[in-house]
């Protein structure tokens, strides 16, 4: 059998490695609350039809203004948790705009063919090849969609992809 | 038993779809447990009928309408046969299983089961033998029990005894399991069921195509099957309820086609299978489900049965001789489709993994989520094997898989 190149660029090592041994993998609680104007939200994402499911919690400092702390647990398909490990060690302690800007070039980049990834995204390139793989999308951005949640504090809950995929 | 009479090459010629590559290699078609592959004969089938005979049925007096009706009759009678039905007014179209579950549940369930009744269901129903039952659940105040699956895949029959009790109003199983490939005894099921006075369902969507199905020797009240699981279009299925049940049943929707006479407030209701027939049907898929029953009627269920089990039970050899750290999920003793999981891949990674080489597979709960719940498992791969498939296919499978394993550990 030939190697499939949308395959290895898709599933690239270190994405693989990021699956089985996740990165900031666990979940913080009101006690990691330790200063005033912090607060701690947790989100929930599932995506029924495939299974996948996610949770993460982020440390909110600044009275929302800057992303202290994430971790995530979950268990899903090597998307799914590569891409949730990835973001937890791309957004942790950056301000609240700069989450924003980075859940918007993700978004782009996984979605469409980009020439010039913009640098902020970082390791995040790995999940480039996702855009080949339209049924995919919805993995990769679970972990994405609650972390956007989160920052929406208060209207925390359970959020999909399902319906974008 | 063998299969050997059969010119299987020559039948699998006759689906034009299967000829094709995907991506650069040749397409192995391993879904057909969530829609099986059309023969040319069904095809040709569903054109000569647009081409010649079009117009809606029972409602002209020109000759396109008669000629349409006496399709659609036609096709009726041979879904009878097909089924071994007393009659073809035993026989209603609908538009798939789904569809005649619903009928049964919201037609007769709503009128004969009761505040403190019972539907008795098995752990392993696909959600279209669920959620209507909840549904009806809701309305009427009734509750549901599960028969339990054993860790094997199979039926914990030990528990009926105590399960099925004179408050069970219908017992609704599934013949054949779309993720575990058990096959249920249903004989015995329903002739449980009916010592207690309850009415059996029985879900074929999965075996109607694949093995001879006698409602007469089942011994089943109501059965449904989903026609483009068997060489059939979508969008075209079939309900068989026994005539003295379909009798006392109340009409499922109301319109065209199932009323005698309506005045502004009230209407009267033709017999069955008509009452439960509202609106124009879909003609030109009940021609193409009778082409289809034709197509299957040729070769022969048994044959069909026959080699079914040659290629799962070479699959299933291969599998676990050859593939490392693959688990089969369900009873040795199966129905053509193995569901299983890699240590190494998740299903959802191995299925786009065989996608790019060509091979369909479904990876997922499989409208079964409970029970994949109830096995701690996100979700299985799903193989699933037609006469048109080949054991050359399996062994590409094979390869692909031993790829699969090596490329995600
Ligand atoms: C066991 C079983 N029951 C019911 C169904 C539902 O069939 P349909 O979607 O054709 O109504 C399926 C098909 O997926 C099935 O496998």
């Amino acid at each position: 059998m030939l190697p499939n190149s949308d395959l290895e660029e898709l599933y690239q090592q270190v994405l693989l490695d990021h699956s089985r041994r996740p990165r900031n993998f666990g979940e913080l609680t009101e006690a990691d609350a330790t200063e005033a104007g912090e607060k701690v939200v947790k989100v929930q994402g599932d995506n029924p039809s495939c299974g996948d499911e996610i949770v993460v919690s982020v440390k909110l400092a600044d009275t929302g203004l800057k992303l202290a702390d994430i971790k995530f647990t979950g268990q899903g398909c090597a998307i799914s948790q590569a891409s949730a490990s990835l973001m937890t060690i791309k957004t942790k302690g950056r301000s609240r705009a700069e989450v924003e800007e980075l859940i918007a070039a993700f978004h782009d980049l996984i979605t469409k063919q980009t020439e010039n990834p913009p640098d902020i995204l970082g390791d995040l390139q790995l999940l480039q090849g996702v855009w080949r793989f339209p049924q995919r999308v919805k993995c990769a951005t679970l972990a994405w969609r609650a972390l956007e949640q989160a920052l929406r504090e208060g209207s925390a809950g359970v959020v999909t992809t399902e319906v974008e995929g | 038993m063998t299969s050997d009479s059969v010119n299987w090459a020559a039948v699998r010629a006759d689906f034009p779809i299967l000829h094709q590559e995907v991506r650069g290699n040749p397409l192995i078609y391993f879904d057909s447990a969530a829609s099986s592959q059309k023969p040319r004969q069904v095809i040709d089938a569903l054109s000569r009928y647009y081409e010649h005979d079009n117009a809606n049925v029972h409602r002209g007096l020109h000759e396109l309408s008669s000629r349409a009706t006496d399709a659609f009759e036609a096709a009726r009678n041979k879904v009878a046969k097909f089924l071994n039905a007393a009659s073809a007014d035993e026989i209603i179209f609908t538009r798939g299983t789904t569809e005649g579950i619903n009928l049964v549940a919201q037609a007769y369930g709503t009128r004969y089961v009761k505040e403190g009744d019972v539907v008795l269901l098995t752990e392993m129903e696909h959600h279209s033998n669920l959620v209507p039952w909840q549904l009806l659940a809701e309305r009427t105040g009734a509750t549901l029990r599960f028969v339990p699956v054993l860790e094997d895949g199979t039926l914990d029959l030990s528990k009926l005894p105590e399960l099925l009790t004179p408050e069970v109003k219908i017992f609704s199983f599934t013949h054949i399991s779309n993720s575990l490939g058990t096959v249920n005894p249903v004989a015995d099921l329903c002739r449980a069921a009916r010592a207690v006075g309850a009415i059996s369902v029985v879900d074929a969507a999965q075996s109607a195509g694949h093995l001879p199905v006698d409602v007469q020797a089942l011994g089943c009240d109501f059965l449904a099957l989903s026609g483009h699981k068997m060489c059939a279009p979508t969008g075209i299925g079939a309900l068989y309820g026994r005539a003295e049940v379909l009798e006392k049943t109340p009409p499922y929707h109301g319109g065209g086609e199932m009323i005698v006479s309506v005045s502004l407030q009230k209407a009267t209701y033709k017999e069955a299978p008509h009452r439960f027939e509202a609106g124009t049907p879909n003609i030109a898929g009940a021609v193409g489900l009778g082409a289809a029953v034709d197509y299957l009627e040729n070769i022969g269920r048994q044959n069909i049965a026959a080699h079914d089990g040659e290629l799962v039970r070479y699959a299933q050899q291969r599998m676990e001789a050859d593939v490392p750290g693959i688990r089969i999920i369900g009873p040795r003793e199966r129905s053509g489709l193995v569901g299983f999981v890699m240590e190494s891949a998740h299903p959802h990674d191995l299925t786009t993994y065989a996608d790019r080489y060509g091979l369909a597979l479904r990876g997922g709960h499989h409208c079964n989520q409970p029970l994949m719940k109830k096995f701690k498992l996100p979700g299985t791969s799903r193989a699933s094997f037609y006469f048109y498939n080949t054991k050359e296919e399996i062994d590409r499978m094979i390869t692909i898989l031993q790829e699969a394993a090596r490329f995600f550990s």
